[in-house]
């Protein structure tokens, strides 16, 4: 199917997250879409989906202008919209996931529906149990079933958001293979990313947003030095790195365990030294996000021993861990750790040592003006948190953190920011770290694990391995150890 | 900005024109005529009487309307101020009751029964809100219950231990001696001590909310739960205070029905006043000076139904009909506007 978008704008208040942007995508074509965050390429995918309405502008498919009213419209048109985290009801079964959004009355045909399912996965070669629940499945598995569900329902167009993160290098590609079968069947594919190597990869065409603008489009071969200048506007410098362990240590767990609701961990022995950072990697749930909160005080620890600048802290609350130092940020930004509702200012305010009873309001507004500038927040002090980009929430929790630090616990600290934005977040997280602090942070890019930690434990199933020292191990070692292969029984 | 206030004013009109028409349409069902009744129950607030009547319901409407805005902000639905009002008038009535025969200074027994009906406003409270922090109770259903249980309470107090001499009746106990009164303006029912009370809560909230740090770690627990736990907050104290705060407030509007409106306690102490209060609360959204003007339209509302019944023979739950229009279409039109206005 021809995808034509013309002259889209969309605006967020005085936020022109679409600028005219006018793209035409040939049918059965791979369309990569390009940008930095904030960029706007969630808000065009958005507007082709049904979720947003533009406020001008016009799509039309195979020659034909459709007025997307909701998503619901979007896939009786033929577009389906894959999202980063999988829109599909975990406790529910597959089938029952699968059947969702069919018409048809009020008993739902299982039986055929389990045949087409059967002959679906056989065409693209996936195999997940149909009577399985689908909290039980990997992200992976989950976006092979959110695809066969969309074809199911007749999509011909996918529009595909950030689908290369947290899947297993094999589940990529897995769906590679299957993106390039959709070729042949005229379907045409949207692939929003910001990492260049799977649009290079994948993708036939490539169009670049920046600052709600199409900058440019490129055809396949790609000059990667060129999207690269087109994405930014210049050169990015990647972080140094430092390896400089003092001896005093920071955070020191004796022989803990912990029990999650899936995952029990036995006997951890850790500790980290001012000014380290340790990376955790693995599968998503093999409990480094336990292992984090732990740490945290967020979860209550079994059995064992923390000690936070050597005092036991052991049973306590996230407020005396912060007390002493620790912060903790997750990877659910808007859901966890910020409060939507309330003003950039609010928050500074909020994180702030409190001054007697009564708000200096002004203050406030100062406050937040100076950590907007040193933070390079896009946004005013009376913005909404929820209004900022994800790239921006971000540095908004950066710069919330309090000085002086000891230990910064961080999930996911760059999860769907453009390089750019990684590179600045780890160069602010770095300047802690010659403060004094300690980073421990999970991630499930390899590369950003070696290139900022000191030292890498894997997970695999509860279990962790023995710290590597992140300049002597390669992605192949961690990669078979994230995998499952060389722990000994 | 200015835009956008002339556009809010121009959707809460239209809401006002649609919750009147639509209640004009009721009346017309039941073949009266609705120029008539509106003119009826307006048109009497020209008198002097008339509005201290109005005052009279109005200042415990605010003040339970001022506590449900605290909680509104830590994001809970305070269903349970109705019972909470009716402790306040149990706590008032029993200090009254115990220190009446004492020798103490009359002025100061009312004062005491005050805080009296506001301490035990914020037990009750306190109790729906341990409830949600401690058993997990959602706090609507916990303060449904503790609503009918208070209003049980107030029966069998009027019926049992403390009924009028001879038999126990509907209309309440026995009324305290008139130096135990909160003392009236001349010639009316309206207690100057019950508007004091009133806008002193009011704005008391208003400048907590707007003005301290408890108001905005309040709202931060309102907003996001885990967030402000995560930013320093200690999200179930927090909860805790606002049931009590809400509490102590509606008490106060228990303890002014009991000391300047019924000198007594009555079963139907509360009037109503906390489920009128929550309509006003969502109203007004966080504007606590807001509610000032809105719960005194409402409760001339109350005031000017009540002769419904005598002159048209129609019942006076008419005014709730209207109330409920109103607020159903002023929200209605909020969420339109917001759906209509083009963003620019």
């Amino acid at each position: 199917m021809k995808v034509e978008l013309r002259g889209i704008h969309k605006y967020f208040g005085v936020n022109h997250a679409n600028d005219d942007i006018t793209l035409t995508i040939p049918s059965g074509t791979i369309q990569g879409i390009l940008g930095e965050n904030g960029a706007g390429k969630s808000t065009l995918m958005k507007i082709l989906s049904g979720f947003i309405h533009a406020d001008s502008g016009e799509v039309l498919l195979d020659g034909k202008p459709v007025v997307i009213e909701s998503p619901a419209v979007a896939i009786h048109d033929g577009i389906g919209m894959l999202h980063q985290d999988p829109l599909d009801f975990p406790p529910m079964r597959v089938i029952d996931n699968f059947m969702l959004g069919q018409k048809g009355g009020l008993f739902p045909n299982r039986v055929r529906a389990a045949r087409d399912l059967r002959r679906l996965q056989k065409e693209f070669d996936f195999d997940i149990d149909p009577e399985n629940y689908v909290d039980s499945l990997t992200v992976g598995e989950r976006q092979q079933l959110e695809i066969m569900r969309l074809l199911y329902l007749g999509a011909r167009v996918f529009i595909l958001d950030e689908p290369t993160t947290g899947i297993s290098a094999a589940q990529k590609d897995k769906l590679f293979e299957t993106l390039k079968k959709f070729r042949e069947q005229a379907i045409t594919v949207i692939f929003v990313s910001h990492k260049l190597e799977d649009v290079e990869k994948l993708c036939d065409q490539v169009a670049v947003l920046r600052q709600g603008k199409l900058v440019g489009a490129m055809d396949k071969p790609f000059d990667q030095k060129k999207l690269v200048e087109m994405m930014f506007g210049k050169e990015v410098p990647l972080g140094t790195k430092q390896t400089a362990c003092q001896d005093r240590t920071v955070l020191n767990l004796d022989h803990v365990s912990i029990e999650g609701m899936r995952l029990k961990m036995k006997d951890i022995d850790f500790h980290i030294c001012e000014g380290e950072v340790v990376g955790l990697a693995g599968m998503e749930g093999s409990g480094q996000d336990l292992f984090l909160r732990a740490c945290a005080g967020l979860i209550r620890t079994v059995g064992g021993v923390v000690k936070v600048n050597d005092r036991d802290l052991t049973g306590k609350s996230y407020h005396t861990y912060k007390k002493h130092g620790v912060e903790f940020l997750p990877a659910a930004r808007l859901e966890q750790a910020l409060a939507p509702g309330l003003t950039l200012a609010e928050h500074f305010i909020l994180a702030e040592k409190q001054t007697g009873v009564f708000i200096n309001h002004e203050r406030g507004r100062r406050l937040a003006e100076e950590r907007i500038k040193t933070f390079n927040i896009k946004g005013a002090p009376v913005s909404p948190v929820e209004s900022l980009s994800g790239g921006n929430q971000q540095r908004t929790l950066l710069s919330l953190l309090r000085h002086p630090l000891s230990l910064v616990l961080v999930e996911h600290p760059t999860r769907g920011l453009d390089i750019e934005s990684v590179v600045y977040i780890w160069g602010k997280l770095k300047e802690r770290c010659k403060q004094g602090a300690a980073i421990v942070f999970m991630s499930s890019d390899l590369d950003e694990i070696l290139q900022y930690s000191d030292r890498v434990l894997v997970f695999y199933n509860g279990r962790i391995s023995h710290p590597f020292d992140a300049n002597k191990t390669n992605v192949q070692q961690l990669g078979e150890l994230i995998g499952g292969k060389g722990w000994d029984e | 900005m200015k835009h956008t206030t002339l556009n809010r004013i121009g959707f809460q009109f239209l809401a006002l024109l649609l919750a009147f028409g639509i209640a004009s349409l009721v009346l017309l069902a039941v073949g009266a005529s609705p120029a008539q009744i509106y003119k009826d129950m307006f048109g009497s607030l020209g008198t002097k009487g008339k509005i201290a009547d109005v005052l009279v319901s109005w200042a415990p409407l605010l003040l339970a309307t001022a506590g449900l805005l605290i909680t509104f902000a830590a994001g809970l639905w305070n269903i349970g101020v109705e019972g909470q009002i009716t402790f306040g008038a149990i706590g008032t009535t029993l200090v009254l009751r115990l220190l009446q025969n004492s020798a103490m200074n009359a002025g100061f027994i009312i004062a005491l029964s005050i805080f009296a009906g506001m301490l035990a406003g914020a037990l009750w409270a306190a109790l729906a809100g341990a409830l949600k922090t401690f058993g997990g109770v959602n706090e609507i259903f916990g303060g449904l219950g503790l609503n009918f249980v208070a209003t049980a309470l107030t029966i069998y107090l009027v019926f049992g231990p403390w009924k009028r001499p001879g038999t126990g009746s509907m209309s309440g106990t026995q009324p305290f001696p008139e130096q135990f009164n909160l003392p009236l303006f001349e010639g009316l029912r309206l207690s100057p001590w019950a508007l004091i009370v009133a806008v002193v809560g009011i704005v008391f909230v208003s400048f907590l909310l707007q003005g301290t740090y408890f108001g905005l770690r309040l709202k931060a627990v309102g907003k996001n739960f885990r967030a402000a736990y995560l930013l320093g907050i200690p999200t179930w104290q927090y909860m805790m205070f606002s049931f009590l705060l809400c509490g102590a407030l509606s008490g106060a509007a228990g303890a002014l029905q009991v000391t300047a409106v019924y000198h007594r306690l009555i079963p139907s102490i509360s009037s109503g006043y906390g489920y009128l209060g929550l309509m006003v609360a969502m109203l007004v959204n966080y504007q606590a000076i807001a509610a000032i003007p809105v719960a005194f339209f409402f409760a001339a509302l109350n005031i000017g139904s009540i002769q419904l019944p005598i002159v048209h023979k129609l019942d006076s739950s008419f005014s709730g009909v209207l109330q409920g229009l109103l607020v159903l279409f002023i929200l209605l039109a909020e969420g339109a506007r917001q759906r209509l206005t083009p963003k620019a």
